[in-house]
């Protein structure tokens, strides 16, 4: 177990180099910083000094990947692809465009974030799980079908319309809770609420739907029929046996999710205001921070990798029959 | 010549794509196992019926595809710079009947007062909403209901006539679910005769901030979704295809790296990726702005930049899918014996196992489709969508959220655009379930 886990995560290292050259590629590749800074200063009438001076402000300045002039090692070190790329495996991103510190603008975003995310997370799989053994307890039914065709007509629905309906019914109509806006500890849950109803009701479709079918997979198999022919009832079918067994594909479909819970969601945090990674990131895409976008993408890959290996590991301890050699 | 066409690059691909389809229809006609499962398609109803509904979004959009500059007057010997439209064309009306601002649907009053010449603040008449009532606005409900009911007779009337034609093909192909198909057509025009018969005198959904017609706008929309929803798929499938038999195929280090290459690109969070990528290509079109003649161009150029980083960051799945289907072909008996005939490797890859994966590529080509249109609304909203000037469901909506907060509400544009994408999703969600449940082999 322990061997596998380090050689995965050995595996995990070039993987993460090779994310971190494609955005490298991405960002000073195809365009040079002289594009970036053009393009932050006003494409027409900008001189060259203050396309220098916004460089070298920035350490955009040096060369790309190799310092002629530079002595000894600094060869290699004072580039921007050491300076930006390398160094952000120590989680070092420099500064943001404002000048403030990226890591430490992470690190204070990353509970707001985790507010939304996890409760969304947790309750949306339960939701989801207890909606779909609702249609398999009915399979067959009018009611399965009826349910099957609501879950694709919630699916068709924009995620936008579900926020800006909870928005406007539960917040405008109703005055249950403030649009948006967020506040540090216990006195976030009534801006956190409406967020995270949205998410759910807006991600129960597809799910429910998706699990629906693992469940029927799974119904289908001998033990099931062994089950039901010692006389067990319908219930004690589906919670005791099915619900058990169906839920290692299910649990380690969604373990890789659980990382990038951090990342919180772009969409839903900039509607509702909450100060976390997710509207981070859009205001740095608007406001075309690119050292902030830089460093988004390698924490979510990262997280994404670490998703992956936490996966791996599921599989053994939910389901003992797969060895990991 | 009264009008000069021009193809623009999303034209050319989407007329390709079509031909492709086409081909590829016809191809599979003559496999026998595609044959069967197509005619599983045709005999559900479900899958005829949003076919249909596909086919008249699709012609919508086909038709907005044709561009073309008109002829200016006498006096210049030259052609105007906007490009338009066939639907444009079709549309005139409603392309230049705009407001000042605001109006809600069927309105004979601007949505905002205005300062009149006396001092008055008045809601200020609408210049072509009603304009055939003159001054006589009371007569609106009465003059709405009868033109209303006038659309709906002229719908019934062509959706049976389509229907009556749907007897014989019923008797020529009795498998065939036409019923269905039609009676989803059917649907169609008995909703569109009456916004038809209505649009000819008043605005149906309203206008927009600067007065146009929110009709017009959300039909011009279908054109960005279903390129976005269609080309993105067909801009990766090339690269996915290749990769993905080469991988399963070949196998050793060619294996390794393919299989790296594509974790390492699954590994960047999609939006991120689009984000970074769609930034990069904002400053690339920003600093060469001689590449584009005019403004059209320009914002083609982004849409169809926009789905080629849609495809790269979705091409890894059905890569993954189609090297473990190329696995599984690869131990096959009749690929064995075509390597013991001797057949080179590149055509055992592309008459013996391309063939049999075409199937995979099909059921993600429609998987993929409501994704992509339902992707393109939020990734407009975002910032990192299709090019602002651009009309689609996700500029649409944007332009529309903020209003919301007023009071009263416009609430118009938002409900046009979220029930024409809904609509076009919906159906392609239940096409592509049919599709899926046609073909896959392993559903049986």
């Amino acid at each position: 177990m322990f061997a596998y886990i380090v050689r995965r995560l050995l595996y995990a290292i070039p993987i993460l180099i090779g994310v971190n050259l494609v955005t490298f590629a991405l960002f000073f590749v195809v365009n040079t910083p002289d594009d970036m800074a053009r393009m932050q200063l006003g494409v027409k009438r900008v001189t060259p000094e203050a396309i220098g001076k916004w460089k070298a402000e920035r350490g955009y300045d040096r060369p790309l990947l190799w310092n002629a002039q530079a002595p000894g090692l600094g060869k290699a070190t004072a580039t921007i692809f050491f300076a930006k790329s390398v160094r952000m495996f120590a989680f070092d991103f420099g500064r943001a465009d404002d000048g403030r510190d990226i890591a430490r603008e992470i690190r204070g975003r990353m509970g707001p974030s985790l507010a939304v995310a996890l409760p969304v997370f947790a309750l949306g799989l339960f939701a989801a799980i207890w909606f779909s053994l609702l249609l398999v307890y009915f399979r067959g039914t009018y009611l399965d079908a009826t349910g099957v065709v609501l879950c694709v007509a919630m699916m068709s629905i924009s995620g936008l319309f579900y926020i800006i309906g909870g928005q406007w019914l539960v917040s405008k109509i109703w005055h249950l809770v403030p649009i948006s806006g967020y506040a540090p500890g216990l006195d976030a849950a009534k801006f956190v609420i409406l967020p995270v109803i949205v998410s759910v009701v807006g991600g129960i479709g597809a799910s429910s739907r998706w699990y629906r079918t693992i469940f029927l997979e799974e119904i289908g198999k001998d033990y099931v029929r062994t089950a039901r022919a010692k006389g067990l009832s319908e219930r004690a079918v589906l919670f005791g046996h099915v619900l058990r067994n169906a839920l290692i594909p299910i649990l380690t479909g969604v373990v890789v999710l659980i990382p990038t819970l951090f990342m919180g969601s772009l969409v839903i945090e900039s509607f509702f205001g909450i100060p976390g990674l997710g509207s981070y990131t859009i205001d740095a895409i608007n406001a075309q921070d690119f050292a902030v976008v830089r460093s988004m993408v390698f924490i979510g890959s990262f997280l994404y990798i670490v998703g992956l290996l936490l996966t791996d590991i599921s599989y053994t301890l939910v389901d003992p029959r797969v060895r990991l050699g | 010549m009264m009008v000069k066409f021009v193809l623009l690059g999303s034209d050319a691909l989407l007329f390709a794509l079509i031909a492709v389809a086409a081909e590829s229809l016809w191809w599979a006609r003559r496999q026998d196992h595609l044959r069967h499962a197509m005619g599983r398609v045709a005999g559900s109803g479900v899958g005829t019926a949003s076919a249909m509904v596909l086919v008249v979004f699709l012609a919508v959009a086909v038709l907005d595809s044709v561009h073309f500059r008109p002829r200016l007057g006498a006096p210049q010997e030259a052609y105007a710079v906007d490009v338009l439209s066939a639907l444009d064309a079709a549309l005139t009306p409603l392309r230049t009947h705009t407001e000042k601002t605001y109006s809600a649907p069927l309105a004979t009053h601007s949505f905002a007062r205005e300062m009149q010449e006396g001092g008055e603040w008045l809601y200020p008449r609408l210049k072509y909403g009603g304009a055939h009532l003159g001054e006589n606005v009371g007569a609106r409900d009465a003059d709405v209901a009868q033109t209303a009911l006038r659309g709906l007779a002229l719908g019934i009337v062509f959706g049976g006539l389509a229907w009556l034609a749907a007897l014989p093909l019923r008797r020529r192909h009795p498998r065939v679910a036409w019923m269905a198909a039609f009676t989803a057509l059917l649907a169609m025009c008995v909703a569109a005769g009456p916004i038809a018969a209505l649009a000819q005198g008043y605005h149906v959904f309203g206008t927009d901030k600067v007065g146009q017609d929110v009709l017009f706008l959300a039909l011009k929309s279908i054109r960005t979704g279903v390129i976005i929803g269609t080309l993105t798929t067909l801009i990766m499938l090339p690269a996915a295809v290749l990769l993905g038999i080469v991988a399963g195929y070949v196998g050793g280090w060619v294996d390794d790296a393919i299989q790296y290459l594509y974790t390492t690109l699954n590994s960047i969070p999609g939006v991120l990726l689009i984000a970074a990528a769609v930034l990069m290509m904002q400053v690339i079109i920003d600093t060469h702005p001689e590449w584009f003649a005019t403004s059209a161009e320009r914002a083609d150029a982004r849409l169809l930049a926009l789905c080629a980083i849609l495809g790269v960051t979705s091409w890894t799945g059905l890569c993954r899918l189609l090297r473990g289907e190329t696995l599984k072909l690869r131990e096959m008996e009749y690929v064995q014996a075509a390597r013991a005939f001797g057949v080179a490797q590149l055509a055992i890859m592309l008459r013996h196992i391309l063939p049999n994966l075409m199937h995979i590529v099909l059921i993600s080509l429609v998987m993929d489709f409501s994704g992509l249109v339902l992707a393109e609304a939020v990734l407009s909203y975002v910032g990192i969508g299709v090019d602002p000037n651009t009309i689609s469901f996700g500029t649409m909506i944007n332009a529309a959220r903020l209003e919301l907060a007023r009071e009263p509400m416009v609430w118009w544009s938002l409900a046009a655009a979220f029930s024409f994408m809904f609509v076009l999703v919906l159906a392609a969600n239940l096409f592509a379930d049919v599709v899926r449940d046609a073909f896959d082999p392993r559903l049986g």
